[in-house]
């Protein structure tokens, strides 16, 4: 039987690790991880979960002891945020390059400097080119769920890739939220041990992680985009089963919300889609025809679903928790590109906000909207509740 | 410490690493098929950048009968630790696992993972072959290069001696972990070797093999000569063959004598530069290391 529990989104991505049978935990503390890691260190000194737990000097050590893991046709999970996202960077390559399928949770949080623990999408973003599946959750049921979905995709035949499932600092990490908790039985069947082909093999010795000339490496990289693309119908496919026996579906890539008839659509990641999605309400008893649109995976970038869902709107805007210093936040790059590769020629705004934990409002949320109905196109790329005047 | 001695006539047969495109009279390329051969094809071997991978991973052509991992440059003792954990969890049974890397990439770059791995005394084994500088890269400095070797990044010049850095004393780092086992070596003495690699596969949690290796290339000496100036290292007392186990040095060769310094450092062209007053300062340093290791039980 399901349970229903007080918790965390990290308690949440805890218990969804537990249940998916990780075979060995690798992490490193960095707040706001290390729930995370602490639960899983305390499921495995009573017994709960049968894992071992490897304590390592470094972020760098956490994904690589993960890939040895993974190599060896085990389960591997880690767990980290921010300045120890970017210090494992160069693994991150290793392991989606080499077709480890690790799943990863991220905390998202500012990066230094100035120094942040607060949460914003510049962590992950900066790491989007890196090769590995990036899905961003909305809250602590999302976040269990998508720690046992992101097994199932990782390890899929056709995919081999790792996974990397977001988390909003704090917003999500440290929020009690009610979360249904499926049982053991019900993900077991949904889930099984992994069973792979492809590791390292006492009685069928191989070489791993090799290096590849030029005359093949391009090939070897065509195999990955490939193989990550495949994740988007794998996301959907999964979806159903899972909805099958716990009766919950997130739909695929990407999430619409009153879309159907809507001129103004905001495109937002993450635990910031709920806001949305309440100034959507407030706008329509306007009689604003509002739409929100939740980007629940940036890689593989999910455009044909967004250009179905924007086709018929007026303008669209982004709200980026990001900023690539110099031009635009990397959100709205994205969804750019899939608006100009599908020919809608609308006009685009970007939202910058959140940034190191500012606090977003709904009144924000409904300003942005306001902005792209007065199409003032001044300014493309604007900050939202600044404290200050920007008169620089 | 028991394991019998590893010799010529009990060795195995079998080759396990063949077919790389290492130099001739690489002396790296011998401690790893000399490791692989007491270890076996049972070996779960892994190596981070650095020469031994770059000669032997070049696809299609793999040169490793057991298998073999490459890992991020810093993470060999991670990647050792995720092997263990990862044969742990998957129930296998009789195996090893062994991570080999050179001198910058165990006592600089993955001087930290190679800490960790310590730390939690995994059971494993690590070998650093040890040619004294970036070689794969073309001959930088690393902090296990010796005080008056030119490199590319230490250049003698007019104003240069090379390198004036004394090598990092790895050994007693390691130890001062309590590691279960360390021992260095060198190839020059390579029964010697080869029984500390059989020793190291014998005890139970981390074990660490510091084995000097000459590089033909960077050290300017004939590709025939390797084996006589990984002797002569010993001989001159410039590297000594210990082991440290049960908390307690052990010095395995003590020379009455020692050969002339002088012969070894001009003899290679990465000391062609020093004057006598340099080697004077090689020699001191020696003594002043064999003062500090009089302590270690014979």
């Amino acid at each position: 039987m399901s349970q229903v529990r007080f918790i965390s989104g990290d308690e949440a991505f805890a218990l969804g690790v537990s249940l998916a049978r990780v075979q060995v935990i690798s992490a490193y503390p960095i707040t706001p991880q290390t729930i995370v890691v602490e639960r899983l260190a305390d499921m495995v000194e009573e017994g709960e979960l049968d894992s071992k737990f490897v304590h390592v000097e470094s972020e760098h050590s956490a994904m690589m002891t993960a890939m040895g893991v993974s190599a060896m046709g085990a389960r591997a999970f880690t767990a980290t945020s921010s300045q120890g996202l970017l210090y494992m960077a160069e693994c991150l390559g290793y392991v989606s390059g080499g077709r480890f399928p690790i799943v990863m949770m991220n905390a998202n949080r500012a990066t230094a400097l100035p120094w942040s623990i607060y949460g914003d999408h510049r962590d992950s973003l900066s790491q989007l080119d890196c090769g590995w599946i990036q899905i961003y959750v909305e809250d602590a049921q999302e976040a269990l769920d998508m720690a046992i979905q992101g097994y199932a995709l990782a390890e899929s035949e056709n995919i081999r890739l790792p996974v990397m499932v977001n988390l909003d600092g704090f917003v999500l990490t440290h929020t009690y939220e009610k979360v249904n908790i499926p049982d053991r039985e019900t993900i077991d069947a949904f889930l099984p041990k992994r069973n792979t082909w492809d590791k390292l093999d006492l009685d069928n010795p191989v070489s791993m992680a090799f290096t590849v000339g030029p005359e093949l490496n391009e090939e070897f990289n065509l195999l990955h985009h490939k193989a990550s693309i495949n994740a988007l119908g794998e996301l959907a496919r999964i979806d159903k089963e899972y909805a099958k026996i716990t009766g919950r579906s997130y739909g695929n890539a990407v999430k619409g919300y009153r879309t159907e008839d809507a001129e103004y659509v905001l495109i937002s990641l993450g635990s910031i889609s709920g806001l949305v999605r309440d100034a959507v309400d407030r706008l329509r008893k306007e009689g604003i025809k509002a739409g929100a649109i939740k980007i629940r995976m940036m890689r593989p970038f999910p455009k044909d679903e967004i250009a179905a869902l924007t086709k018929n709107v007026l303008a669209i805007g982004v709200i980026d928790k990001d900023i690539s210093f110099g031009y635009e936040g990397t959100v709205y790059t994205n969804v750019n590109s899939a608006l100009l590769q599908k020919k809608i020629y609308i006009p685009s705004y970007n939202f910058i906000g959140g940034i190191g934990g500012r606090d977003v409002s709904v009144d924000n949320i409904e300003s942005c909207f306001k902005e792209m109905i007065n199409a003032d196109t001044k300014e493309t790329v604007r900050f939202m509740g600044l404290e200050v005047i920007d008169d620089c | 410490m028991i394991a019998e001695r590893v010799t010529a006539q009990n060795i195995s047969d079998n080759e396990f690493f063949y077919g790389h495109k290492a130099c001739g009279g690489c002396g790296g390329s011998l401690a790893v098929r000399m490791a692989l051969k007491v270890l076996g094809e049972r070996t779960l071997l892994t190596l981070p950048a650095g020469c031994m991978s770059a000669v032997s991973f070049n696809y299609p052509q793999m040169s490793y009968a057991n298998n073999a991992i490459i890992s991020a440059f810093a993470g060999t003792g991670a990647v050792m630790s995720g092997l263990k954990a990862g044969a742990e969890a998957m129930g296998l049974k009789d195996y090893h696992v062994l991570g080999i890397a050179g001198d910058g990439g165990t006592a600089d770059i993955g001087l930290q993972a190679l800490s960790g791995l310590i730390d939690r005394n995994d059971d494993a084994i690590y070998i650093c072959y040890d040619n004294e500088a970036y070689m794969n890269t073309g001959i930088q400095k690393s902090g296990l290069t010796p005080y008056g070797s030119t490199t590319t990044t230490t250049p003698a010049g007019s104003k240069g001696k090379g390198n004036i850095k004394q090598k990092k004393n790895l050994f007693e780092i390691v130890a001062a972990h309590g590691i279960p086992y360390a021992a260095t070596a060198s190839v020059g003495y390579i029964e010697d070797f080869a029984t500390k690699v059989k020793r190291a596969s014998q005890i139970k949690g981390t074990s660490f093999i510091h084995v000097l290796a000459p590089c033909p290339t960077g050290w300017g000496i004939d590709t025939s000569e390797t084996i006589e100036v990984a002797k002569e290292v010993v001989d001159t007392g410039l590297w000594y063959l210990a082991e440290f186990y049960d908390g307690e040095y052990h010095l395995n060769r003590h020379p009455k004598v020692f050969s002339d310094v002088t012969h070894y450092i001009r003899r290679q062209g990465r000391f062609q530069h020093l004057k006598d007053e340099d080697i004077d300062i090689i020699i001191r340093s020696r003594d002043k290391t064999w003062k500090r290791i009089e302590g270690f039980k014979e």
